[in-house]
This record gives structure tokens, C-alpha cells and sequence, in this order.
């Protein structure tokens, strides 16, 4: 099977065939964003000091090694639990259009109705490996809001089949943690039945 | 030893060492990620393997954290009472931790609480978080260290059952915070339980678990059944890596437990996720030291 990337900025029919458990690969401009940047964009109705209408964000904290005066390395990146944007995320993807959201673990009801209206995945980078992804780095673009300190400034970065990942939520209404949660739970009440028939210890 | 020439010993090699357990897992981990990733069928999970395993060769390629959450450091210490050091080991092993962020480099994770702002250097009120244990009549000192990242210190949960929900409660209450927390947690991951009598003791049992080597077992026989009763049953809910579903879940299930009152069963639950640093370091009095968490280590 060929590696499906895609190229910001993207477009909304790049996304009608994919579907939640596939794998993709991201070429072009992903921008680290997560809690104070949502929560300016949305609370405080700032604007983004950067334009991501068709790009990616990344829900992450990277450690940065500054080269130079706005010269800077990815050292080392990984995703953060996206959860915590869940409460921002839908009119976050409303009001930037923004079609490719980057983290970890799965994210809720607001975000998915978010990815159907107006056509953006979230997919999942495998948290731990922070040196894959900051190899996929080629460079650092910008930084912005530099004020919010080393992890939470908008790190726009020039990616190169950055991944694997894999779509957690499609532009279909397909969550894959919360399919896997009902299976999990269903496997759970099997094994707390098994466990036990031998474990009790206080007779 | 000249008692300052000692201390710059000590804290020099312990800089180097928690350096070191950012980048490279303990030979227990990597054999067991190993392990897990071979029985693995399923195509989305082997994937996930292999960029774990990628990332590892890079990390000790490139000599960065194989992570980017170093955590918050932690060091649990069996201390002889006879170890000539035991006084300055405290300033130590703060001063080891704010040179190995620097020389690492790790990610500064430690935040005043109240006052609300990160330090920068790792050091604070009571972190790194020392964790005592004083064993009478040797003189060596027995050191593991741990990097507490925030998404497997998250699932952490402790509570005190009525003795009538007994080991079937304990079970029910591990096992819920798999399917709820641990899923975001990194797995496969490594599963500390701790029982006693009130949640402190609970606690810092379940993350004494932790420092186990995988595939040790309890000394007592049913807590050592219950051990791979849990293992089997966690991983038949197959979690997989990442929490994207697998062929299993853990890379163990450890139990820690001490006596405890007749009327109350103290329980807690600690995880550490699949990039489990941890290292054991033990210094002998002339300062001699042995690495068994980490083969051809060479600094
Ligand atoms: S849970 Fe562990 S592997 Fe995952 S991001 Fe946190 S420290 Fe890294």
C-alpha cells in the first residue's frame, strides 16, 4: 500500500476517503498549539498571530534549543492528552479552519461534530517518540506569542512526512477511542468475572 | 575520601546517570517491548512498535530524551545506616538534577504550587522527591531513580475499601483505572498495586511496585497469583500501544503489601507508561558503583 500524505494547505475533499484507524503522513506547515493559544483564540476572541486556514496543528510542548536570535532547533516533540482542548476545539476548528489536528489519546463529541461540519481529522502521533517526530522537522519557521514561554509558543514548523498517524476521528463521525472504549469496557467485565473466582482471599 | 571530593563524586556520577535513563530504557523494558511487539498481530499496533523502536536507536543516535516529558525526578533510596554520605545525600541529589537538565538537556517540570511558576531547573520544594528507606547495619547505598512524566502520573488513584468488598474490590478499582485513565496513559504499561492500611501507605507501595524489574514476582504466593491474574486479565482487554488496541496491555502487573488494620483494605494504583526510566545505581562506601538496570552503560 503506498504512504497516503498529505500537503497543507489541504484541501476538504483530500479527507473524504480517509477514515478513522488509517495512517497518514503530513508534508508542509504544522504549528504547535495548545491550552493558552486556544483558550486566547476562544475566551478572549484574539486572533491566532498566524493564518492556518487549511494547515495542521500539533497539541504539544517540544523542547527548543534557540540558535540564534529567531534561529532556532526542535530538539525534541512529542503530543500532549488533546482532551484538555476538547472544551475549545470545535469552535476552534470554526474559526481558524484549520483541517488536521495533531495529539494524543482521543478527543469528545464537540470536536467530532467539529471534524463533520467543516471537514478537519484528529489523529493520534505515537506519544514517546519524540525523536521521530523531531526528525521530521526540516526547519523552524516562526515562533509566536513568544510571551507564553517555551512550551506554549506557536512553533510553526516545515514538516516532511511527519508521522505515522493515525486518524482517531474521520470527517465521517467516526471516533476510534470511543468504538474501542465500548469494546474495552465489554472485555473489562469479562476479566473482573474471571479474576474473581480466584481471589477470594477473606473467607 | 576527602568528604567534598566524595560528594563531587557522587553528584557527578548521578548527573551522568539520570543523563543517561532519559535516552535509553532499562534492559528489562526493551526486552519486554520487544517481546510484546513480536506477539503483536495487529497491523496498526506493530506500526506503533516500530516507531517506539525507532525512536529508542534515535534517541542513543542523537543523544536527546528519548521523550520529550522527562518528568519530575524521583529517587527511591535504600540508605545503610553506615553509609559514610548519608547526610549530604539529600543536597546531592538536588544539585545532580539541576546539572543533568541542563546537560541533558530535560524539560523543566517542576512548578511551584500556590505560587503558580516553573522553576526552570527541575529543583523545588521537595523535588526531586526523595523517598527513604534506612537499612541498618550496611554501609552501601541503593539508589533507584525514576523520570514521574505527567501522563502516567495522571491515572495514579488510591482509596480505602470496607474489608467486605475484599480483593474482588481491588481488582474492580485496578481495573477500572485501566479502561478509564491507563488508556492515556502510554501503554503497554507497567502496573503498580499497592495494599496496607491507610492510602499513604497504599501509595508509595504501588509506586515501590514500580521499581521492580519486570518479570520479578511477589514473595507471597496468592499476592504473586493475584500479580499474574491481573497481568492476564489486563491484557485480555487489549489496549495495545498508544491505547489503539493490541494484542496485549502491560508489561506487568506488580503488587507491594504490607499488614494491615482489620476493618479497612487500603488500595492504590501507580502506572509507569512504555518509556519506563527507571535505573538502579548502588555505591558501595569507597564509592565503587554498579549499574544492573542498564548493561554497557560507560561514563
Ligand atoms: S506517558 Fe510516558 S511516554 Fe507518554 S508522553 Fe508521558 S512520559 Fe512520554
Amino acid at each position: 500500500m503506498d504512504k497516503k500524505i498529505l500537503t497543507t494547505p489541504i484541501q476538504a475533499e483530500d479527507l473524504e476517503d480517509i477514515n478513522v484507524g488509517d495512517i497518514i503522513y503530513l508534508n508542509g506547515y504544522i504549528t504547535t498549539c495548545r491550552d493558552v493559544a486556544h483558550r486566547r483564540l476562544i475566551e478572549e476572541k484574539r486572533d491566532l498571530p498566524i493564518d492556518i486556514r487549511g494547515g495542521a496543528i500539533l497539541h504539544a510542548g517540544p523542547i527548543i534549543r534557540t540558535l540564534d536570535e529567531d534561529k532556532y532547533e526542535m530538539v525534541s516533540v512529542g503530543p500532549t492528552t488533546s482532551m484538555r482542548m476538547e472544551k475549545f476545539e470545535e469552535e476552534f476548528i470554526k474559526k481558524t479552519g484549520v483541517r488536521l489536528i495533531v495529539g494524543k489519546g482521543g478527543m469528545g463529541k464537540g470536536t467530532m461534530a467539529g471534524c463533520q461540519k467543516y471537514k478537519a481529522l484528529h489523529v493520534v502521533f505515537p506519544a514517546g517518540c519524540a525523536v521521530v517526530a523531531a526528525k521530521c522537522v526540516e526547519y523552524i519557521e516562526s515562533a509566536k506569542w513568544k510571551d507564553l514561554g517555551m512550551p506554549e509558543t506557536l512553533w510553526t514548523c516545515k514538516v516532511k512526512e511527519f508521522g505515522p498517524l493515525i486518524v482517531s476521528i474521520d470527517t465521517h463521525g467516526r471516533n476510534l477511542f470511543e468504538e474501542n472504549k465500548i469494546i474495552y469496557d465489554k472485555r473489562k467485565d469479562e476479566a473482573y468475572k474471571e479474576i474473581c473466582k480466584h481471589v477470594s482471599f477473606i473467607k | 575520601m576527602i568528604e567534598k571530593e566524595a560528594a563531587e563524586k557522587i553528584t557527578d556520577t548521578m548527573v551522568k546517570f539520570i543523563d543517561y535513563t532519559g535516552k535509553c530504557l532499562p534492559d528489562d523494558v526493551r526486552g519486554k517491548l520487544d517481546e510484546l511487539s513480536r506477539q503483536e498481530t495487529i497491523p496498526l499496533a506493530k506500526i506503533i512498535y516500530d516507531t517506539m523502536m525507532k525512536n529508542q536507536k534515535l534517541a542513543i543516535d542523537l543523544d536527546r530524551p528519548s521523550c520529550q516529558d522527562t518528568g519530575a525526578i524521583q529517587f527511591f533510596i535504600k540508605c545503610g545506616a553506615k553509609f559514610p554520605y548519608i547526610g549530604e545525600l539529600p543536597a546531592l541529589l538536588k544539585d545532580a538534577t539541576m546539572r543533568a537538565t541542563k546537560a541533558a538537556p530535560l524539560r523543566h517540570n517542576c512548578v511551584e504550587t500556590f505560587d503558580e511558576y516553573n522553576t526552570g531547573k527541575n529543583v523545588g520544594t521537595d523535588i526531586p522527591s526523595i523517598f527513604w528507606d534506612i537499612i541498618p547495619d550496611t554501609d552501601k547505598l541503593d539508589i533507584n531513580t525514576y523520570m514521574a512524566g505527567g501522563g502516567c502520573s495522571l491515572p495514579g488513584k488510591a482509596m480505602v475499601l470496607m474489608p467486605g468488598e475484599g480483593y474482588e474490590g481491588v481488582t474492580k478499582f485496578v481495573l477500572d483505572q485501566m479502561t478509564t485513565y491507563g488508556l492515556n496513559a502510554c501503554p503497554p504499561l507497567l502496573v503498580g498495586v499497592g495494599i496496607g492500611t491507610s492510602v499513604e501507605v497504599a501509595a508509595v507501595l504501588s509506586k515501590k511496585a514500580l521499581m521492580r524489574p519486570l518479570g520479578s514476582h511477589n514473595k507471597n504466593a496468592r499476592a504473586a497469583e493475584m500479580e499474574k491474574l491481573l497481568e492476564e486479565g489486563i491484557n485480555k482487554i487489549g489496549l495495545g500501544p498508544q491505547g489503539l488496541m493490541g494484542k496485549n496491555s502491560v508489561m506487568g502487573v506488580h503488587i507491594e503489601n504490607a499488614a494491615r488494620h482489620p476493618s479497612v483494605i487500603g488500595v492504590a494504583v501507580n502506572v509507569g507508561c512504555w518509556s519506563h526510566r527507571r535505573g538502579h545505581i548502588v555505591f558501595d562506601r569507597e564509592l565503587n558503583y554498579v549499574i544492573d538496570s542498564h548493561s554497557g552503560v560507560n561514563f
